[in-house]
């Protein structure tokens, strides 16, 4: 198991508080920031491991950057503090983008991330609840993340916690039935308590969501299934932070559908299917930080 | 002069799993049940009335089920997930693999009829394969009580021990074979008779039928030690050992598929410590016909003579190979 580095840890605390009374703009220009950093791990991570998945890395990272920037109440010092708002990255293969986040926060020394799908290191290609702090639950095999943030919810709900659940998940993985069994026990169980996060980048492993196996009208679903329902851009962090701090105002489970682009940030990876799971060249490695950091 | 037996009283073991759970909720509010629609075939009936808010019915989902139980662990209950055997181990394996077991949350998975229990209702609702399943799990212990008794104190073990397990709850009348007092525990066996020619393990409703057949042996001469292996995973090695050193060869009987449950578990230990000759009893990779319960172990061999006539022949064979 890693543990805290406790410096870093301090002074993401102390960030957090600073923010906590911040104007959005300002806070907008920090999670921007953070994600920038975040990104510069995760490629230098995928080009030392020469595997990863780079395109649904970037397109969720701007939604842990405002998860893990303004909004779980988490401390990276005390990572399995019983009232802890629980995040559960369901899209598994994401690790990378997710390990570089608990690192920026202090949850494991940020030198760990060199290890990365190495042989022995704690930071496999699939999140590790056991070997990685910060991680709630071992995901990889999709549709599992939903369910399990269900449980976490209705656990709060029986202990009368304030406690808040969050869920990530691929817009493909939504093909998944187990999703859909979870999202009818969010609703019969009026979890208010959570928040369903669908990372909406169109396009799935070899080709666009909606020519492999059709989610639209997607919305339209989510209020189907009794889900106070958010559309917004997954890059505007003016609207990430009101539709991931807001609370539920129907009493109802709330779904976020968060319009993201595959490969955010590097424009020859913007938008393309190859970038699933490509490696970029040393080259192009160098010309996203160019792109990254402009 | 021989008397026929009188029926001993027999019992269902959901009966001691349904009044257990209620009383380990009473003493500890983190225990809730999480099923699928399956508030009366768990019998989960007076723990839904004494605890409504604190039994989950998750509806006919079976992911979700096991799901919602890793997610309950995870916020400090103590989920007793209960299930028919068949649908919760096999359309939620994966998430028994990856959300209870590689996790490793304190989730306890309750498989309710297991074996051929739905006799009748065909090969769909048994569970055979369970044990094979669920033994291929890296970290998941595996619990087959063979009476009410042995059902209460598995079920109190996996209150008071985190960590992920898997546990079958019969459905199937069995008589009493334990000692009242009986513990269950992880990797321990009880031994139910002393002998010297061979050993029967057993599991489950297949344990009172050993006996049996060891009565029956008894009056052949031949002396027959019974082994009641609760603890699947991990198993009882050094009694299995001991067994295979003592006497002169092993049968395991389980109402389950052969490839893959408890006489797999038995023979991999023998062939790589201690080969002996060996029979293994139970469903060799077949599905039932139509029948009852009651039938279908007969069907199969899996009755007090069936096992007499595995040890007949494994002492006659045993014998004209000169082994000893």
């Amino acid at each position: 198991m890693l543990t805290v580095d406790a410096p870093r840890a301090r002074s993401y605390t102390d960030r957090r508080n600073e923010l906590a009374a911040a104007s959005v703009p300002d806070i907008s220009a920090a999670l921007q920031k953070m994600a920038t950093q975040v990104r510069l791990s995760d490629l230098e991570m995928i080009n030392r491991a020469k595997l990863g998945h780079i395109g649904g890395d970037f397109s969720v990272t701007d939604i842990l950057a405002t998860l893990y920037g303004a909004v779980l109440n988490v401390d990276p010092a005390d990572p399995t503090a019983p009232e802890r708002d629980r995040f559960i990255l369901s899209k598994g293969h994401c690790a990378g983008a997710l390990y570089a986040t608990l690192a920026h926060c202090g949850f494991f020394p940020e030198p760990e991330l060199k290890s990365f799908a190495q042989n022995l290191s704690a930071l496999n290609g699939h999140p590790n609840r056991n070997k990685v702090p910060g991680v709630e639950t071992n995901t990889g095999p999709l549709g599992h993340g939903f369910p399990i943030a269900v449980g976490h919810a209705i656990a709060a709900k029986l202990q009368g916690s304030p406690r808040r659940t969050f869920v990530v998940m691929g817009d493909g993985e939504m093909q998944e039935g187990s999703n859909w069994e979870a999202a009818m026990t969010a609703s019969h169980y009026q979890l208010g308590n959570l928040t369903a996060i669908v990372d909406r980048n169109r396009l799935q492993q070899g080709a666009r969501t909606e020519d492999t196996k059709q989610l639209e009208p997607f919305t339209d679903k989510w209020v189907a299934f009794g889900f106070e329902v958010r559309e917004i851009d997954g890059h505007d962090y003016a609207q990430l932070l009101d539709a991931l701090k807001r609370p539920s105002s129907t009493g109802k489970p709330v779904a976020v559908v968060a319009n993201t682009t595959k490969g955010k940030g590097v424009s020859f990876m913007q938008d393309r299917a190859e970038w699933h799971h490509k490696v970029p060249s040393d080259e192009q490695v160098q010309e996203a930080i160019k792109e990254l950091t402009r | 002069m021989t008397q026929a037996p009188t029926k001993p009283v027999t019992y269902d073991c959901r009966k001691a799993f349904a009044q257990t759970l209620i009383e380990l909720a009473r003493r500890d509010e983190r225990i809730v049940a999480v099923c699928n629609d399956s508030v009366g075939s768990s019998n989960l009936n007076g723990f839904r009335d004494e605890f409504p808010d604190r039994l989950i019915n998750v509806g006919i989902a079976e992911q979700d089920l096991v799901g919602v139980g890793a997610g309950l662990a995870n916020g400090g209950m103590i989920p007793f997930v209960s299930a028919a055997g068949p649908f919760l181990t096999g359309r939620a394996l994966e998430q028994i693999k990856a959300d209870v077991a590689y996790s490793n949350t304190h989730v306890v998975l309750c498989g309710q009829s297991p074996g051929m229990a739905y006799g009748e209702l065909g090969p769909t609702h048994h569970s055979i394969e369970d044990l094979a399943w669920t033994r291929a799990v890296a970290g998941l212990k595996i619990a087959v009580p063979a009476d009410p008794a042995e059902t209460e104190s598995a079920l109190r073990w996996a209150a008071a021990n985190p960590g992920p397990i898997y546990l079958r709850i019969g459905r199937y009348p069995v008589p009493s074979v334990n000692p009242q007092d009986v513990q269950f525990q992880p990797g321990r066996s009880v031994t139910l008779t002393d002998g010297d020619d061979l050993t029967i393990i057993a599991t489950g409703t297949l344990v009172s039928r050993a006996l049996d057949a060891a009565r029956a042996l008894r009056s052949e001469g031949v002396t027959a030690r019974v082994i009641n292996m609760a603890s699947i995973e991990p198993l009882d090695t050094e009694a299995v050992l001991t067994a295979a050193r003592q006497t002169r060869g092993v049968i395991t009987a389980e109402e389950a598929t052969t490839t893959g449950g408890l006489g797999a578990a038995v023979a991999n230990v023998l062939v790589q410590n201690q080969p002996v000759p060996m029979r293994i009893l139970g469903i060799n990779r077949e599905f039932a016909p139509t029948g009852t319960a009651s039938f279908l172990l007969e069907h199969f061999g899996l009755t007090a003579d069936g096992i007499a006539a595995a040890a007949r022949d494994l002492l006659r064979a045993e014998h004209r190979d000169g082994r000893r």
